[in-house]
């Protein structure tokens, strides 16, 4: 088997992690690539290099491929969402003058119950300046959801702004943002600057919300399977190995290392093993799936998350949704998926799509092998999205 | 299993050999070379650097094994040893200088295959362990130097542990360095002045 180069690019953020241990500890080896992983200085950066060839795949938002096949941001070079990499693992933190607010009003953030939260936030404070990664984020849909309520919402109601994650905590610490929702450490980061608090984990929005994806051209995957499959297996693999708890001290180690985070491995472990500390000297908290990266079918891409994303999106664009909920279903390629892991005999969902937050508790669902279990997915509003007109 | 593989055979008897090939060319496109001897084999190792070494020893005394095992670079690669008779020391000699498969009642056509499968599947799984053995080592490595930084920082400045923590990242941060090069800075430069 001759081994193939390949370059990907990253963003430096705990959700990178099964690409930089599919590197790291050979997974990628095994499947016969020679894996150059490049770290990005922003999402747009990332995307452009994806888009002009400079990097075969990429590290990447799951709204964006889905963005690109609406026409939205400029660049409509079709992506193809190979696999989600990793599921949950955002933050909402707010200023230290916005925490001291909250405390005044007699309100303790319990990093759970988002309703709450969105209420006693709301009091205390008008328009927030909120910091998010990038417009095409599920950080920007998971606010809107939250703050803005699950219906029509104007685009303009949140005064939301772009900050590359690594950038976020000065940002805040340099009040040129109120709350931010970014991707792990960089929330556990503003913590330990005491630039800011953290006041939910993003799964209190949707419990199991896809995060980043797999992305590489479409023209690409098309040109190279061979290539596209191994890729895809050395990333899933990583991910099972990434899903042993036991093997959370040594994936932070790795993460730490100066080419990737170059950040203090116990900082990364906190959102790996779901213990956060969500100001300084506050005792620790723990969140149950903070990020995932292997459970519960969390590598799937399936064609409903694709859906919600599309039809989010629509409502906030002033697009069609149903036009748009169907134009993303395609980008969530569930037959790549199928194809090129069935030889780890990964066990593979019945169906393509399902109703999001349909479960409240982890159950059975149909399978190849009878082994998976989906679930819990809610969403915080306990509305449901079924993914069915869109087709 | 990846169907496109590099194998080295070292096979001394001609009409084995031939069936060997045969059996391996029944399951991939593979590229195969067969040494008939010993000599030379670290040369083709590193000339051909094959994806698997498959070497057919008839009965094997154990310096036979050690100098096969290292001309096959076995932390590099898989490599699948075939003997006719072995005694535990020779197997256990083998097994430690990193042979991914042993197999006693020597190489046979029909079950090249799983041997393979089974080598590959093994030598991944040790490497990975190195892997994180490395990993490991390294991050103590650091956590290390940072303990005796910290340590300087209390005696010197009189601070708590958590206060001489906060200042090395701190001044890491301000200086867009690491930590541990912070720690390494400031270890080196106390045992100069010292």
């Amino acid at each position: 088997m001759r081994i193939q180069p390949l370059t990907v690019g990253f963003m430096p953020l705990v959700d990178a992690a099964p690409l930089i241990i599919a590197r790291e500890l050979g997974f990628a080896e095994e499947e016969g690539l020679a894996l150059t992983l490049q770290s990005g200085p922003s999402w747009s950066t990332l995307r452009d290099r994806l888009v002009l060839g400079q990097i075969e795949a990429a590290h990447m938002l799951a709204p964006v491929p889905v963005a690109m096949a609406l026409g939205l941001g400029g660049i409509t070079t079709p992506l193809d969402a190979l696999s989600v990499l990793s599921v949950n693992g955002n933050v909402i933190g707010v200023s230290n003058q916005i925490a001291a607010r909250l405390r005044d009003a007699g309100f303790t953030p319990d990093f759970r119950n988002a309703a709450a939260t969105r209420e006693a936030l709301t009091s205390v404070s008008g328009a927030l300046r909120l910091g998010v990664p990038f417009p095409f984020s599920m950080h920007a849909e998971l606010l809107h959801y939250w703050l803005a309520g699950g219906g029509n919402t104007d685009p303009k109601a949140l005064d939301i702004r772009t900050i590359p994650p690594p950038l976020m905590a000065e940002a805040i610490a340099a009040n040129e943002i109120d709350a931010f929702c970014v991707g792990e450490p960089w929330g556990s980061i503003t913590v330990e600057n005491g630039g800011g608090e953290l006041l939910l984990p993003s799964n209190a929005i949707w419990k199991f919300a896809p995060e980043k994806v797999l992305a590489a051209r479409t023209d690409w995957t098309a040109a190279n399977p061979e290539l596209t499959g191994r890729l895809m297996r050395a990333a899933w693999k990583a991910a099972r190995w990434l899903s042993d708890t036991s093997k959370r001290s040594t994936a932070a180690d790795i993460l730490a290392w100066p080419e990737y985070l170059g950040l203090p491995a116990e900082i990364l472990e906190r959102s790996l093993s779901g213990h956060m500390i969500l100001s300084r000297h506050s005792p620790v908290r723990h969140v149950d799936r903070m990020v995932v990266f292997h459970d519960a079918a969390a590598t799937f891409p399936w064609k409903s998350q694709a859906a919600w994303i599309g039809a989010r999106m629509a409502q906030r664009f002033g697009l069609d949704p149903t036009n748009a909920a169907h134009k993303a279903t395609e980008v969530f390629r569930t037959d790549l998926y199928r194809q090129h892991l069935a030889p780890l005999g990964v066990d593979m969902p019945g169906a393509s799509g399902k109703v999001e937050g349909a479960l409240a508790l982890p159950t059975p669902v149909a399978s190849d092998n009878g082994t998976l279990i989906l679930g819990p997915d809610a969403f915080f509003d306990g509305r449901a999205f079924d993914p069915t007109p869109f087709g | 299993m990846p169907s496109q593989l590099t194998i080295l055979v070292v096979e001394p008897d001609k009409t084995r050999a031939e069936a060997i090939i045969d059996s391996l060319a029944a399951t991939g496109d593979h590229q195969i070379r067969v040494l008939a001897g010993h000599t030379g084999l670290a040369r083709s190792v590193a000339e051909m650097n094959p994806d698997i070494v498959l070497v057919d020893v008839t009965n094997p005394s154990r310096d036979v094994i050690e100098e096969l095992t290292l001309a096959s670079s076995p932390l590099e690669r898989p490599v699948a040893m075939f003997v006719d008779r072995s005694d535990d020391s020779i197997t256990k000699a083998a097994i430690e200088a990193g042979v991914s498969a042993y197999v006693v009642d020597g190489l046979r056509a029909d079950r090249i295959q799983p041997v393979m499968d089974a080598a590959i599947a093994r030598f991944h799984m040790f490497s990975r362990m190195r892997a994180e053995l490395e990993a490991t080592k390294r991050a103590l490595e650091e956590r290390k130097i940072i303990d005796r930084a910290k340590g300087i920082l209390m005696r010197a400045r009189g601070l708590s542990e958590d206060e001489a923590y906060a200042l090395i990242r701190k001044t890491a941060m301000s200086q867009g360095k690491k930590i541990a090069e912070v720690a390494q800075a400031l270890v080196t430069a106390s045992e100069l002045l010292s």
